[in-house]
Order: C-alpha cells, then sequence, then structure tokens
C-alpha cells in the first residue's frame, strides 16, 4: 500500500524555531520562586569504608538550608532491572562504602550556588581506604576483594547464548582464528549537563523537571526510593540536551533535589558541571572481548565463540541490558550454525558504565568486524563478498532470538561498493591511503520487559476537535533526536490532518497516557508509532458512524482521511471536512470528548526486538606514515532503516552518528590514573570531532518495508554509531598495514606498529 | 569583595546591575536578565554553546566577566530575529536545513556564524567549519549546520539585507 504523502517528507523540526530564538526551555533555565541550589559531596577515593561523616559544620553556615547523607534517607536500593530485585545495586548517596572516585556521599542546598558549594567543604568524611580495583582482570582474579558482597568474583550477571555444535562445526572449519579485543570507554558528552528541579506539593507530592531519556522510569525509581507511591511522583516536559544513553536511570541528583525539596517545602535545583559529567558520568563500557571464529576455505561461516568481560565500573547501571544485548549484537549480522556466547558484567572502581548510543554494539562490532576483515584477508577473499555469502536476509532466524522480518542488508553491502569505488580502489592502490568496511545491525527497541512494567511498553491518547485540529498526548520523550515532529507526523498521515494542527503533550507522567519506556534502543518511532496508529483508528471507527449516516453509505464503502476530508474511498467527492466530521460527532455525543487510546507492546517477536536495521560503511583514510595523523577522507554509507518517516531528521541521525563514531575510533578516550581517577575532564583535553574534523559522506538508503513498524519504519539513529570505528580501523590496515586490537586507533600506536618509534 | 555597578547594554536594552565582580556574564544574562537563550555547555571556554556577540564580536560569555561588558553592546540570542514574528536569515536557515536536534549548541552556532557571516559574507564551506571551531555539536555531524550557514549567507546577499 502507498503511505501518505506525509511520510517521508523532510519536515523542519516543529520545535526548531523555539530552539533557534532561545526560547526553549531546559532544566536549569528554570527557576522557581524560593528556589535553593543544591550540590553534590563527592568521594575522592575510589574504594573506602566510610568510618563517619560530620555535617554539623555545614548545616551551621548561613543560607544552607539542608544537609543529607545516606543515613538520611530510606535507604532504598534502585536500579533498571527491577524484575531482578537483586540486581539493583545503587543508592542515592552511599551509606558505609564509596566504590568509585565521584560516588555521592552527601548533599547541601542553600540559598545560592556558591554557599552550597562553599558548604560541601565543611563537611567532614572520614574514610577507611580499600584497595582499588580498577580492571576486569583483577576484579575476576583468585582472591580480589568484593566490589559488593552479594556479588562473587566481582561479576554482576552473566549472559550466555548457545545453539549449535560447536564443537562439530570447529572440527568441520578449514579456517579457525582466535583473537583478543580490547575497547576502551568514551562518553555521551551530551552538550547539555544533567540538571533536575524538584518542587513540591501538597504535602507530599512532588514534580520533577529533569533532564532525562526516561520520564516513566525515574518517576517509578523515584517514588520508590522516596518511600511514596508512583502517583505522587509527576515527571514533566522540559527541552533535553542530548542524551545518547547516558540519561536513562534514576540519578542520585534527581533524588537529592526531590528528597531535600520534600524536606525543605521549597523548589530545590541540582546542575552538574561538565567536569562532574567527565569525571563521574556514565561511559560507555570498556569490554575485553576474545572471538574464535571457524570458516569454510570458501569463506562459509560455521562457528563462533565470543567471550565477553564488561568493565562495568561500581554500579550495574544499564550493563545488565548491555551484556545481554552484547551477545546478540555478536552474531546479528551473519548465519552462524553454531554460536556461542558467554557474557559477563564485572564490577570495578571506576564511574559506572551504561548505556551508550549502540548499546554494547559498538564494541561487539570492533571485535566481530575486525575479525572479519582479519579472516578475509587471510582466506583471500573480498571482505565485501565474504559478507555477502553470510548475511542476514528477510526471513532468517537468529536461534532464539528472532525471525528478520525486513533485511537490506544484501543491498546496503552491494551499494556501499558501488557509491565507494570500492573495487577499483582496491585494485589500483594508493600507499598510505585504504578503504575499510564496517557493518551494523540494530534493535528497534526491547521486547525485554526488565522493568517489569504492568503497562503497555508504548502509549498514545488521540483527541480531536469540531476546529478541526488534535491534540496527541505521549510520555515518549524528545532528547534531540526528533520524535515530537515525527510522532505527529504519524498522526498527521493517518488523519490526513497537517501536522501543525495537532498539538503535542510529551513527557508529562501525570497526564500522558501509561507508560513509555523511554528513548532508548531505538524505540519510540516503531512503538510510539505503532500506539498512535491504533489511537487515530479508534478515533477513525468513531467518525464512521456520522460518515455513514450522514452520506447513507453502503456497507461496502471504504472510507479514506486525507487532505482535511474524510470520503469515501471510491467516490472521493462523497464525504465532508474533517471538521464537520468531528464536529457532527461530537454533537452526537453530547459534547463528550472524541478521545482515544492506543498501545503496542511487541509480542511473539522473540527475545530480542520487533524489528532490526541493518547497514555497511566504507571509510577512505589516509595515513601519513611520518606522523602517524589518521584523515578520515570519506565516509559512504548504505543502510536500511525501514521507510523513512522525515529523510532530514534521519540524514541527521547518519551524521551525528558518523560524529560520534569517528571520535570513538581515533580521538574520544577517558584516561584514568592509577587510583581510579578520569584525568580528562574537560572539553580540551576530551576530544571529540569539531566541524573541521568532520570527513565529507556520501550516502544510500536502502527502503524496505519493516511489516512490524509505523508505514513500514524502523531503527534510524542508533545503529549508525556502529559501523564507523571497525571501518576506520580496516582503512588504517590497508593503508599502512597497521591492525588496530585495542581501541582508539591513535597517530602514536601507527607509529609504533610502524616501527618508527618504540 | 563588594558589588559593582555596571550597565549592559543588550539586545538594545540597558541595564544597570550590581553584580560580583568575579561573576560571569554568562551567568548574569541567564539569572539576572533571565535571557536563558545562552547556555552553558562547559564553564570552561570550550564549548560555544554561551557564545554571545559582544560589540558585534562573538565570544564566549562563560569566559567573560559581567564586568568586563560594562557599557558595552551585548547581542544574545533572544536579540537576533528583526521582530517577534520573523526569524534572522541565519535562524531561518538553521530551521530549515534540520541543522537544531537537541537545540543545545544551537544559540551559540547561530550567533558563532552571525559573526562569520559579518566578517565574511561569503565564506567557503571550509571557512565556515574553520569560523565553527569554537563550538560544539554532539547531534548534528555539522554538516546541516554548515549547509544552513551557507544558505543564509547566500539569502543574506541575495535579499541584500539581513532579515
Ligand atoms: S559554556 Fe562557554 S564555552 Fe562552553
Ligand atoms: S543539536 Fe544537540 S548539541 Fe548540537
Amino acid at each position: 500500500m502507498k503511505n501518505p504523502a506525509i511520510i517521508g517528507q523532510s519536515i523542519p523540526r516543529l520545535d526548531a524555531p523555539s530552539k533557534v530564538t532561545g526560547k526553549a526551555i531546559y532544566t536549569d533555565d528554570m527557576k522557581l520562586p524560593g528556589m535553593l541550589y543544591g550540590k553534590l559531596l563527592r568521594s575522592p577515593l575510589a574504594h573506602a569504608r566510610i568510618k563517619r561523616i560530620d555535617v554539623s559544620k555545614a548545616k551551621a553556615l548561613p543560607g544552607v538550608k539542608d544537609v543529607i547523607v545516606g543515613a538520611d534517607t530510606p535507604g532504598v536500593k534502585y536500579g533498571n532491572w527491577r524484575l531482578v530485585p537483586q540486581s539493583q545495586d545503587e543508592l542515592p548517596l552511599a551509606v558505609d562504602k564509596v566504590r568509585f572516585v565521584g560516588d555521592e556521599v552527601a548533599a547541601v542546598c542553600a540559598l545560592d550556588p556558591e554557599t552550597a558549594e562553599k558548604a560541601l567543604g565543611l563537611i567532614e568524611v572520614e574514610y577507611e581506604e580499600l584497595p582499588a580495583i580498577l580492571s576486569v582482570e583483577e576484579a575476576t582474579a583468585e582472591g580480589a576483594g568484593l566490589i559488593h558482597q552479594e556479588s562473587k568474583g566481582n561479576v554482576s550477571l552473566v549472559r550466555k547464548i548457545d545453539y549449535g555444535d560447536l564443537d562439530q562445526m570447529f572440527a568441520k572449519a578449514d579456517y579457525v582464528r582466535e583473537d583478543t579485543f580490547r575497547v576502551h570507554p568514551v562518553q555521551h558528552a551530551y552538550m547539555e549537563p544533567c540538571s533536575s528541579l524538584a518542587q513540591t506539593e501538597e504535602g507530599n507530592r512532588v514534580t520533577l523537571w529533569t533532564s532525562t531519556q526516561t520520564p516513566y522510569i525515574v518517576q517509578c525509581l523515584l517514588a520508590s526510593t522516596l518511600g511514596l507511591p508512583e502517583n505522587n511522583v509527576r515527571v514533566m516536559k522540559v527541552q533535553i540536551g542530548g542524551g545518547f544513553g547516558g540519561k536513562m536511570e534514576l540519578r542520585p541528583w534527581e533524588f537529592c533535589a526531590a528528597f531535600m525539596s520534600l524536606r525543605t517545602g521549597r523548589p530545590v535545583k541540582f546542575t552538574l558541571t561538565r567536569h562532574d559529567e567527565l569525571a563521574y558520568g556514565r561511559r560507555r563500557h570498556p569490554m575485553t572481548i576474545y572471538s574464535k571464529v571457524g570458516f569454510k576455505k570458501d569463506g562459509m561461516l560455521l562457528a563462533k565463540d565470543f567471550q565477553v568481560m564488561l568493565d562495568g565500573g561500581a554500579y550495574n547501571a544499564m550493563g545488565p541490558t548491555a551484556t545481554f544485548l552484547c551477545g546478540t549484537f555478536g552474531n546479528m549480522l551473519y548465519n552462524y550454525p553454531a554460536y556461542r556466547y558467554f557474557g559477563r558484567h564485572v564490577y570495578t572502581n571506576k564511574p559506572p558504565a551504561s548505556a551508550m548510543r549502540g548499546f554494547g554494539a559498538p564494541q561487539a562490532a570492533f571485535a566481530a568486524e575486525t575479525q572479519m576483515n582479519m579472516a578475509a584477508e587471510e582466506l583471500g577473499i573480498d571482505p565485501i563478498d565474504i559478507r555477502l555469502m553470510n548475511a542476514m536476509q528477510t526471513g532468517d532466524v537468529i536461534p532464539d532470538v528472532a525471525t528478520i522480518s525486513s533485511c537490506g542488508f544484501k543491498e546496503s553491502l552491494e551499494e556501499v561498493r558501488r557509491i565507494s569505488g570500492w573495487d577499483q580502489k582496491r585494485k589500483n592502490k594508493t600507499p598510505g591511503k585504504g578503504l575499510g568496511i564496517g557493518c551494523f545491525s540494530f534493535i528497534s527497541g526491547g521486547v525485554f520487559n526488565w522493568f517489569n512494567t504492568k503497562y503497555n511498553f508504548s502509549a498514545a491518547e488521540v483527541k480531536v476537535f469540531e476546529d478541526g485540529t488534535a491534540q496527541l498526548a505521549v510520555m515518549a520523550c524528545d532528547i534531540g533526536q526528533g520524535p515530537d515532529t515525527v510522532l505527529r507526523q504519524i498522526l498527521a498521515a493517518e488523519l490526513g490532518i497537517p501536522i501543525h494542527k495537532i498539538r503535542l503533550i510529551s513527557m508529562d507522567t501525570a497526564c500522558t497516557p501509561k507508560a513509555d519506556l523511554g528513548t532508548w534502543g531505538s524505540r519510540v518511532t516503531l512503538m510510539n508509532g505503532n500506539a498512535i496508529i491504533e489511537a487515530a483508528g479508534k478515533i477513525k471507527a468513531m467518525l464512521r458512524p456520522v460518515m455513514f449516516s450522514e452520506l447513507d453509505l453502503n456497507q461496502i464503502h471504504d472510507l479514506a482521511f486525507e487532505d482535511e476530508r474524510v470520503f469515501v474511498r471510491a467516490n472521493p467527492k462523497k464525504g465532508m471536512d474533517f471538521a464537520e466530521c468531528v464536529y457532527k460527532a461530537l454533537r452526537g455525543r453530547e459534547g463528550e470528548p472524541l478521545t482515544a487510546r492506543g498501545y503496542y507492546t511487541p509480542r511473539n517477536k522473540g527475545l530480542v526486538s520487533p524489528a532490526f536495521s541493518f547497514g555497511a560503511q566504507v571509510a577512505e583514510v589516509a595515513v601519513d606514515q611520518d606522523t602517524g595523523q589518521i584523515q578520515v577522507e570519506k565516509m559512504y554509507t548504505a543502510h536500511d532503516c525501514g521507510v523513512a518517516i522525515n529523510k532530514m531528521s534521519v540524514e541527521g541521525q547518519l551524521e551525528g552518528a558518523i560524529q560520534m563514531g569517528l571520535g570513538y575510533a581515533l580521538m574520544e578516550d577517558l584516561v584514568m590514573d592509577d587510583q581510579g581517577r578520569t584525568l580528562n575532564t574537560t572539553f580540551l583535553d576530551y576530544k571529540m570531532p569539531a566541524a573541521e574534523d568532520m570527513p565529507p559522506g556520501e550516502s544510500v538508503e536502502i527502503e524496505t518495508y519493516e511489516p512490524e513498524g509505523p508505514f513500514g519504519a524502523k531503527e534510524a539513529g542508533e545503529g549508525l554509531a556502529i559501523p564507523t570505528a571497525p571501518a576506520i580501523s580496516h582503512a588504517v590496515f590497508e593503508a599502512v598495514g597497521y591492525r588496530c586490537m585495542e581501541t582508539p586507533i591513535t597517530p602514536e600506536k601507527v607509529l609504533r606498529a610502524l616501527g618508527k618509534i618504540k | 569583595m563588594a558589588k559593582r555597578t555596571i550597565e549592559l547594554i543588550v539586545n538594545g536594552d540597558r541595564y544597570e546591575l550590581a553584580v560580583d565582580p568575579w561573576r560571569t556574564l554568562a551567568n548574569v544574562l541567564r539569572e539576572d536578565l533571565r535571557l536563558t537563550g545562552t547556555k552553558v555547555g562547559c564553564a570552561q571556554g570550550d564549548c560555544g554553546a554561551c557564545t554571545v556577540l559582544l560589540d558585534g564580536r562573538s565570544i564566549s560569555s562563560c569566559l567573560t566577566l559581567a564586568v568586563e561588558a560594562h557599557q558595552r553592546e551585548v547581542t544574545t540570542i533572544e536579540g537576533l530575529a528583526p521582530s517577534p514574528d520573523e526569524l534572522h536569515p541565519i535562524q531561518e536557515a538553521f530551521v530549515q536545513h534540520g541543522a537544531v536536534q537537541c537545540g543545545y549548541c544551537t544559540p551559540g552556532m547561530v550567533l558563532a556564524a552571525k559573526h562569520l557571516l559579518d566578517n565574511n559574507p561569503a565564506p567557503s564551506e571550509a571557512e565556515i567549519r574553520a569560523g565553527l571551531s569554537g563550538n560544539l555539536c554532539r547531534c548534528t555531524g555539522y554538516n546541516k549546520i554548515v549547509d544552513a550557514i551557507g544558505a543564509a549567507a547566500k539569502k543574506i546577499s541575495d535579499t541584500g539585507k539581513e532579515a
């Protein structure tokens, strides 16, 4: 079926005018009467017992209104895996023990930020230092101390996947290789530092404006840590300055703002600094990845044994999900007759790692795709050919995981080969230059319910009015990726009304329908889009009787909703204005509003996701053999995101993903000392690509139609962050023969490999 | 330290303020004048989110003391559009070209672009990129921002006026 014209259009973001004029309001822009300013005291040590805390001097400082430590709080542990209570290992403020440099120990609120800061300096904490465990190897070594008493061997979660006869397949293989890869930590580096503002009303109700990607999760976990009913907490809409996975949990400053607001009866705001973010904030998991893979000599894959240790830092955060997904990303691109995954989430005394754009996939793909290139090289097969031979296709099954319902992977490979001039350039090689390939597959949201919500995963409420406008209420959360526009495009397409006639209410846990699990795992367009379509369908069903009785239609007639009209599809002249139709329906209902709700929860969709996107990317690089400098000259991408709802937004996702992928591959790294302190805590030292660092790009969208997605759409934002690092790494190998097994790819490593430095 | 009385001319409006001498211009704009369009992404001079124009030149307002702006003209993002229902061509181009995602870098980007085009009305792509060297964006990959600035330059020179 043909999609309505508004689907696929490059409609400029509806929130853009408010953002270019400075009117858009982010949390830290808010100031309420009587508001207090909060600050956090953090642990200076990576691992220590708290012997004594004395806050009396801080409390006595004029202007200080409240000081709290762990013992003052209800002491309820939290974490996003509510289904597995023992995984909930975090407290808003440390009790007894601190586990990383930056662990929150106390909080202060005062009349102004300077007084709050001063008060922090007056809090006396006596620590008994414990040995800091700073690597997964130390953490899992025999006799290592325990970071959390309950977690034996410092492993908090194990995930196994096992199918096919691994031993038999390896025995059959003509070519087997084993490699170990190490990938480093990077940070989301969203431009808006986290900020939260809480206000209490009517005694024990709390309203929270907060920089989050998961308002519903924050609502639930905040309520439980405060010891309040869920309904007493309202998380409200505010603009969010980026998230990328770094803002999807309850955070200590959210709790402290709410808790201190309840205690003082005044609004309390916390805003982090960039130093806080870089030094203590969430990050992408460093991993140690062992991979053994077996092929027939013609390049057919037979088996893979994938063993991963995730360096989780001091708490689980979203690490369990990353551990789970990493195993799935290890085999998502190609058909493996036998596959085994053994993933371990390991505690260390470092700032917790968590979800970050790709959720375990950038790391898994760096190893898996690099190894694919190594195998192709040794088998004497073109790296694209070997991928084509093994690539997933529509209808393929990833055992125990999913059936792929749409897949444009092979087409992506063919396209990227064509646009990059792959064959010619590989034939006529220039020294110091190279082309490299990396591929990806990604999920469109998760089917798992570790949060243990009792609600649908996504919900939408649609209301239509006699002036021909509509209102859409969704809990979905725009953190910059664009659902405030895209979701309205979907409703506009369904109701046949212009997008500017739809008012949006989003991200308000008190008055948007329950629930929405938030913005992560590339779930919003597919899941919320489906909920909107269901709600719109119910509205149309309410309008149907008006049409049939007013126009005396035959039972066989089908109605169309287009161009602000409702009409008989076979006879467009027969119809009326949408506004008139709504008016008539309202008349008949004695004013009872025309409101409908739609829901979406993936069911019978395997264990991972209802839909999967695919793609391939080629990097063209030049390496200066004297300095080791790597210049990415061009990026070529072909990807299958199903039907793009908003083309310009999809392009924006791709371009933004390349910025992040480039930074991951070449520039960004969180450097730590042997005390567990992060050393590069400014953007001068934490280098991410600026405008001049960005290579030109060329891209092709492979349109498939995803049957599970709204108008055929699926994931388009996250997966693209995956292929860039392996593609660049491969290109560097092709250029100068250096194969990076331990990211990032730095000039120093290149020069060492070339024997130019020791 | 005693407060200083300063006079700021912000977006054409004159304000007399008593401020602590250590306070930054970004802080005074945001907290005292409530012009919160000026964003603070780092407060360290590294990200450009706090860019404003001081006597027409782009500066990082997080690195500038409010007292330094005494009796000088400050333009913030709120002062760029010619009227409440019109956008400046740079703002318009940012909207139309998809140069805005989360929007946190946007005010700074727009004002950096304004400075650039005031000094170089027909910049090459490389000059635009160089002109943004002090401004970080984590969402867009910059390409659409660069396109938008190129388009705005053209529009301004075609119409011969700023809006
Ligand atoms: S906030 Fe001023 S440069 Fe970042
Ligand atoms: S649009 Fe988000 S940082 Fe630039």
